[in-house]
């Protein structure tokens, strides 16, 4: 017995130090084609004008913190989706709301609008993720038609469908993402990697592959192969959980925000951070990213409220925004990039232009 | 078996709690620096106007004013100078060092010597006391039923009517709730504050301060955001070294492009699309979010009849740009069939249907697009080489989503390097480019009467086919309705 005990731990220190020189070896061969900064290259870029950007619209009516929300391809529809269960489909524009809904769990924390507009993804607390049909006849329910799609074994973090309504992948607190097929809720693929929960996903714009990306608990963004469910690409830089990632437009990086008050981007091709978004007096976690149709802005909701605009080539901050009175949870560009929507936990939603 | 302490199969690393919590504290520690922290104010208070003190009592006490009821508080700071010092520490607008300052008093980390109850930071003289790290936050501990119970006693036994609306109805509850421990409660209570007239008046006032801001960060009052709340719990990581390992052999593996190669990139990306990002450059006639008026939306809707400029111009920025349009991709297959080569596109829209469609219709789709592109003789025949027919026909033995994986990259390739350096050369791309709308700018004021109600436009669940009305805009712009 005593002697087992010694056997393991030959074999636990060889293990971590092989996985320490490996880890060394890594980035040593990441430094070596690294051979300029991007503040650097970006010098030759002009500055960003003076930035000023309002709340154009507020949209009350979640009784509770917003925790996420999403755009319809439309370009004016919203859904959210709130801690006490219920989540809403507004048309943001007029700020009336269209549909409501209340699931059975709290935290729905993630929710998501099928790209033909005549559905929503929702979960939480409740471990799965449902996609409920949009209807306006008056006389159906619309928890009527739910269909339950996936099924984790502990909160859903995120879901996202594909270039469909016929696919939705999901993100969950027990480390794994997956891919299912709505209709009959078959599972189609799934993606372990992740040390801890995973909390947010992205799906790449990419021409070609089926890739995406996700960030956790773990500190780790992971970009996965759909087809395949392997990890293709793995990034450790940021020193606590990362709460949100978003493809760069191009899909050749990402950025992500993480807990420990920075934004990152990461290069898909040179496999390698490449910038760091921070200030010393951003304190508070970045809970949600996105960038600007162009990819010259980064918008970051943190978790003091406010929200920073970065100018992603030159690295600085090109304005901060206040309004919310509590965190800001959830933040996405419209799709065509006129404006930005922010959800926060003073119940509120804000479209910023 | 025998484990040597921490050592398991796997990596286990703590998460670091709240990490903000300890940049705050180093934000607080750095306050208090004799040298660089916020410069310290001599302040002279009446003792009457700080909560729980009692008037007129000055027991002999070092340093004094000399007069009856004032007292030098030496360790406070003004609010305005707490302020001025972020604004200066961090290179700040004042807005943000309050901002920053406010967040700070709400997670108990200062407090005010005047309306103690309310912790926010005022730029201006209230003097503010750094909270004793014995209540900091980042300790954690979980705020006792009973030790609350213990505190609003107290506040009750001392003077009467202390205790505000909630506090009432909190102490109302607990003495519900523990009323078997109730005797313990007064007791302690009672015990504590005898204990604490053994203390300076001063210490005791700065003692009873730095307790409430304590409470009123666990027990915040109605409409008050609770710092503490955090979400639901998320677990710690649990890493497989094995798995990490292999990851990072893979990786050692990998092909990396150079840095400056990816970077270029990116300034090439944004400097061409920068024009097209509205919130970046704008957009015409405007900004329907900052304008309330829609034109915008009806010019660029999906299916529009005549698209405008920049929209066309994005179609020479990429393959995908085109195809990701629908207008564009309409076009392209125009151009396709008079090349004699629009099955490829079809086929293309083939297997995108199958990628992403319904798990129950991928062996019917497989079988469709086998007949339609695949099959010898097949009516639109797509052309592939030998080896990715070969390795199709194969798979499609067993076929699932992702058979016609090869053969619709190959026909993409085909279509990108070949047929769209064609397309934008054409005289079909070029006449739109030439046809194409450029919208009038709309100013605001410009139509001050004509201004459009707000309502909803018709959401894409009621419409069957996503048909946009077709929008003829004259060059002159403007949404037609004069």
């Amino acid at each position: 017995m005593a002697t087992d005990g010694l056997h393991e731990n030959e074999t636990l220190a060889s293990l971590k130090s092989e996985a320490e020189s490996l880890k060394g070896k890594l980035e040593e061969e990441r430094a070596k084609l690294h051979d300029v900064e991007l503040h650097q290259v970006a010098e030759r870029v002009e500055a960003l004008g003076q930035f000023v950007m309002k709340t154009r619209r507020t949209l009350k009516g979640h009784g509770n913190k917003v925790l996420c929300m999403d755009w319809c391809k439309d370009k004016r529809r919203v859904v959210s989706s709130s801690q006490d269960g219920k989540v809403i489909v507004w048309d943001s524009f007029t700020t009336n709301k269209e549909h409501a809904v209340t699931m059975p769990c709290t935290w729905v924390m993630a929710c998501a609008y099928a790209p033909s507009g005549c559905a929503i993804a929702c979960g939480g607390l409740d471990n799965k993720c449902s996609v409920y049909p949009l209807t306006f006849d008056k006389n159906e329910n619309m928890a009527a038609k739910k269909k339950s799609v996936a099924m984790h074994t502990n909160y859903l973090s995120a879901c996202s469908f594909t270039n469909s309504d016929m696919q939705i992948l999901t993100a969950s607190g027990d480390g794994t993402c997956a891919l299912w097929d709505v209709e009959s809720g078959q599972l189609l693929q799934s993606f372990h990697g992740h040390g801890a929960d995973v909390l947010c996903l992205d799906l790449a714009p990419s021409e070609t592959g089926n890739t995406f990306v996700s960030g956790g608990c773990d500190k780790k963004a992971m970009v996965w192969d759909m087809r395949s469910g392997q990890c293709v690409q793995a990034f450790e830089t940021h020193e606590s959980d990362v709460n949100s990632v978003r493809y760069y437009p191009s899909g050749d990086a990402f950025a992500s925000g993480s807990d420990d008050a920075t934004c990152r981007l990461y290069d898909l091709r040179a496999d390698r951070e490449v910038a760091i978004y921070s200030k010393e007096s951003i304190i508070f976690g970045a809970s949600s990213v996105d960038f600007s149709l162009s990819g010259r802005l980064l918008f970051a909701g943190y978790n003091d409220y406010t929200i920073n605009v970065w100018d992603v080539l030159k690295g600085s901050r090109v304005s901060i925004l206040f309004g919310h009175e509590n965190r800001v949870s959830t933040l996405r560009v419209s799709p065509d990039g006129t404006a930005f929507c922010s959800g926060s936990w003073d119940h509120t939603l804000r479209v910023w232009a | 078996m025998a484990t040597v302490a921490g050592c398991t199969p796997h990596g286990r690393s703590s998460r670091t709690q709240r990490p903000h919590l300890s940049k705050m504290e180093r934000v607080i520690v750095s306050m208090q620096d004799p040298d660089q922290g916020v410069k310290m104010r001599s302040q002279r208070l009446l003792i009457t106007a700080i909560p729980h003190a009692v008037a007129g009592e000055t027991r002999g006490h070092p340093g004094g004013a000399g007069r009856r009821g004032l007292r030098p508080l030496r360790l406070s700071r003004a609010g305005r100078d707490v302020v001025e010092w972020l604004v200066q520490k961090f290179c700040i607008s004042e807005e943000e060092a309050l901002h920053l300052g406010t967040l700070l008093a709400q997670h108990g980390y200062i407090y005010p010597l005047h309306e103690s109850r309310d912790l926010t930071l005022r730029p201006d003289e209230t003097p503010y006391r750094f909270q004793t790290p014995y209540f900091w936050t980042s300790t954690l501990w979980p705020a006792a039923e009973l030790d609350y119970a213990i505190y609003l006693a107290k506040k009750n036994i001392q003077k009467q009517g202390a205790l505000v609306d909630y506090e009432k109805e909190h102490y109302t509850q607990l003495h519900k709730k523990i009323n078997h421990a109730w005797d313990l409660v007064v007791m302690q209570a009672r015990e504590q504050l005898r204990a604490a007239k053994q203390r300076r008046k001063g210490d005791r006032l700065v003692i009873s301060c730095q307790e409430q801001t304590y409470w009123l960060v666990n027990r915040p009052p109605p409409g008050v955001p609770n710092i503490l709340e955090q979400g639901p719990e998320r677990g710690s990581y649990n890493s497989s070294r094995v798995q990490m390992i292999e990851r990072f052999r893979k990786a050692l593996g990998r092909n990396r492009v150079k840095s400056s190669v990816c970077l270029e990139a990116y300034l090439k990306f944004s400097s061409q699309h920068g024009p097209h990002d509205p919130i970046l450059s704008g957009c015409l006639p405007s900004n329907p979010w900052i304008t309330d008026d829609v034109t915008y939306w009806a010019m660029n809707a999906p299916k529009v009849a005549a698209p405008t400029k920049l929209r066309v111009e994005r179609w020479s920025f990429s393959f995908r740009e085109l195809l990701d349009d629908p207008v564009g991709r309409g076009h392209f297959m125009d151009f396709l069939q008079k090349e004699f080569s629009a099955e490829n596109l079809s086929f293309w829209e083939a297997c995108e249907e199958l990628r992403f469609g319904g798990q129950a219709q991928v062996p019917a789709l497989v079988d469709a697009v086998y007949q339609q592109f695949l099959a010898p003789g097949a009516a639109r025949w797509v052309n592939i080489d030998s080896r990715t027919m070969e390795w199709t026909l194969e798979g499609m033995r067993q076929p699932h989503r992702y058979v016609l994986d090869a053969a619709q990259l190959h026909i993409y390739m085909l279509m990108k390097k070949d047929s769209y350096p064609r397309f934008l050369k054409s005289d079909i791309y070029k006449g739109l480019l030439e046809e194409a709308v450029i919208p009038l700018e709309t100013k605001r004021r410009a139509f001050p009467f004509l201004r459009k109600p707000l309502h909803s436009s018709p959401s894409p669940v009621l419409q069957s086919t996503p048909e946009e009305p077709a929008v003829t805009s004259t060059p002159a712009g403007g949404n037609g309705k004069q």
